[in-house]
């Protein structure tokens, strides 16, 4: 393998015809640039796509109520109910393997009246009533005090956590947040921290969110028991698309409502829509190996053409070299070699060409700035790797062929005199 | 060092067989100079090429060094040919991206000589034949002559037990042909056992023994008195 004569060989059978040796190599260079930048564009989609979804634990499913359109055990159809915090007892004890489930209640919402007061500043947020679970559904930075915790819970402490833009909405710059009280819907809450969450293309809403402890929210606005919704996040390696069924039928036979009433309980399953993305990177991938890997076999086509021709050039002095004695692995060790150098440099040269394009791709994204749903298109070292493996194999795939026809080469027909 | 006995070797073309050799028998021992003649198509091509391992015999026996040389496969064959054998072609067959140093090193190669000592035996063989300034030279930049010089240096580099010269002089003029006759001359005279093909009778006198060979057959096998070729040069 190390062998300097060999490798000088090599270089001057290479180096005897340059302009054909170019042309065959840019084949398969060409397959590996193709197949790098499918790969990068599609990790650039990926990640575009992923820093949507945030750090939103995707295992999550969603689940509120709606009206009954069954009539069942002697309650009428059309009728409003409610999830309970039971409920909630009820799911943990009948369903294996969740991580959370976090009951919520919600007032406001999009369009809202103004209900929160100041002072004589006002505005209209979101305010949930939550538990301290949430923080890790629904990630987000504490930016100064603390999130809610379950002594908040334990004594029905009014205390609120509220948003970057909330801040800015009722203080005055460099004002005290802390400690200070806001009102919402005519109860006082003291404002125990601030938040900022991560923008997740809901431009300032999700900064405009007052956060409450769920049993004061309870209390203070007359829930009783009642739950608007609940997030429910399965534990790792579970998927909440398969517990979901469950979870919903826990439910639906504790607020009474018919097996079948589909429409009752509505819920989003976040893990579900998140894998059919995922799906859609892997079909992504796959397409980019497989049109890669086929501009790639076209190239090598190419490089199995030429060494075939040079063999058929070179049919006396291999003739000649066996007749010297040399074996005839080692001609098609020969061959082989030089097919895969062929290929590896070729290959080399693609790849460095597609990285220097994928830097360039990010340098122009850097400076016209973000591009919606496109972010930092890359290759890892792993796709290097593997491509490289690619190579290695599409190179003794080239070689193989010609190799064998050179060893099939009788010494005495090739030296056969014109 | 050579024993043929009854060999024979026939050629299929499409339908019809052309027996080629029908029934070799000779010997050849250390430190002879041979020369087979013959028109062409009388064999002694296909003789010399199965002498050379390069073809295989339909049957008959051939013994080279007290080695039976039988059912070879191509890697063995290769060996053999390495270790046995030097050969000089009428077309010298250098490789011609190769400088002569390097072409005479080839055999050395294959025999996996270190690379220092293929070098420098390549040097001494060159040096033998009179090139030892052109041995960075390539074929390209050679005369006739010095390309058949370098090509027996080549041959000799592997030591081998015999040398064969397949119309070593064909391609020359008379006077390149005396020359190399001269130092094939005086290979042999080192010891050297040599078996030149060839059908010009001025170059076939001057080897020790004469073998005809006609329509595949030896008609004719004497020893004669040798002509040195140095008193043309």
């Amino acid at each position: 393998m190390f062998n300097r004569d060999r490798w000088k060989e090599i270089l001057e059978v290479l180096s005897s015809n340059v302009f054909r040796t170019l042309a065959t190599s840019f084949g398969v260079g060409w397959g590996i640039f193709i197949l790098i930048i499918l790969l990068a564009a599609g990790k650039g989609l990926e990640n575009g796509i992923r820093a949507d979804f945030g750090d939103i634990a995707t295992n999550t499913m969603f689940m509120w109520s709606r009206n009954t359109t069954m009539s069942y055990k002697g309650l009428p159809k059309g009728r409003r109910f409610s999830f309970k915090l039971e409920d909630v007892q009820a799911i943990k004890d009948n369903v294996p393997n969740l991580r959370f489930i976090s009951p919520r209640n919600q007032l406001g919402g999009f369009g809202g009246g103004n209900n929160v007061v100041r002072g004589l500043k006002t505005g209209a947020f979101n305010v949930y009533g939550d538990y301290p679970e949430i923080i890790r559904q629904e990630p987000m930075t504490i930016t100064s005090g603390r999130f809610v915790n379950h002594n908040d819970i334990q004594d029905k402490r009014k205390v609120a956590i509220i948003g970057d833009g909330v801040k800015n909405e009722l203080y005055d710059q460099g004002e005290t947040v802390l400690g200070t009280y806001v009102k919402i819907q005519g109860v006082n809450f003291m404002v125990v921290g601030t938040y900022q969450k991560k923008d997740d293309g809901g431009g300032e809403e999700g900064q405009k969110e007052i956060y409450v402890p769920f049993t004061s929210f309870s209390q203070a606005f007359n829930m009783g028991n009642d739950v608007g919704w609940m997030a429910i996040t399965a534990l790792d390696g579970n998927s909440i698309s398969k517990l979901k069924e469950k979870i919903v039928s826990v439910v639906k036979e504790k607020r009474k409502v018919h097996p079948d009433d589909k429409r009752a309980v509505g819920y989003f399953d976040l893990y579900e829509q998140y894998n059919r993305v995922e799906s859609l990177f892997g079909a992504l991938r796959w397409v980019a190996y497989f049109v890669g890997v086929l501009v790639l076999l076209s190239g090598i086509i190419g490089v199995s053409n030429i060494m075939l021709i040079v063999i058929k050039e070179r049919t006396k002095e291999i003739g000649i070299r066996r007749a010297l004695g040399e074996a005839p692995w080692s001609i098609k060790k020969q061959i082989l070699m030089e097919s895969i150098f062929l290929t590896i440099i070729s290959g080399m040269i693609g790849i460095v060409f597609g990285a220097a394009f994928i830097y360039g791709v990010n340098a122009v994204l850097d400076s016209v700035g973000p591009v919606d749903m496109f972010v930092n298109p890359s290759v890892s070292l792993g796709v290097v790797v593997s491509a490289l493996i690619i190579l290695i194999f599409s190179g003794l795939l080239a070689g193989f062929i010609p190799a064998q026809s050179a060893i099939k080469i009788r010494p005495i027909e090739a030296l056969r005199t014109e | 060092m050579i024993q043929i006995k009854d060999l024979h070797k026939s050629y299929k073309m499409g339908k019809n067989s052309l027996h080629v050799l029908k029934g070799i028998n000779f010997n050849v021992e250390e430190g002879e100079l041979v020369a087979i003649m013959g028109s062409s198509g009388s064999g002694k091509s296909t003789l010399l090429n199965i002498l050379g391992m390069l073809d295989s015999s339909d049957s008959g026996e051939y013994i080279l060094d007290n080695v039976p040389i039988k059912d070879l496969n191509e890697t063995k064959a290769a060996r053999y040919r390495n270790k046995f054998l030097g050969f000089v072609f009428q077309s010298f067959n250098l490789i011609n991206y190769k400088s002569a140093a390097e072409n005479v090193a080839l055999p050395l190669y294959y025999q996996k000589v270190p690379r220092k000592e293929r070098q420098e035996k390549a040097l001494k063989y060159l040096e033998q034949v009179g090139l030892k300034e052109w041995a960075g030279h390539l074929p390209s930049e050679l005369s006739g002559g010095q390309k058949q010089r370098v090509a027996i240096a080549r041959a000799l580099a592997a030591e081998p037990k015999v040398l064969l010269a397949d119309e070593p002089t064909g391609a020359l003029d008379s006077k390149t042909s005396y020359e190399v006759m001269d130092l094939i001359q005086k290979i042999n005279d080192a010891g050297n056992t040599i078996l030149i093909v060839t059908h010009e009778p001025d170059i076939a006198d001057m080897c020790k023994r004469i073998v005809h060979l006609k329509d595949g057959v030896i008609i004719e096998d004497k020893k004669i008195e040798q002509v040195r070729a140095e008193q043309y040069v």
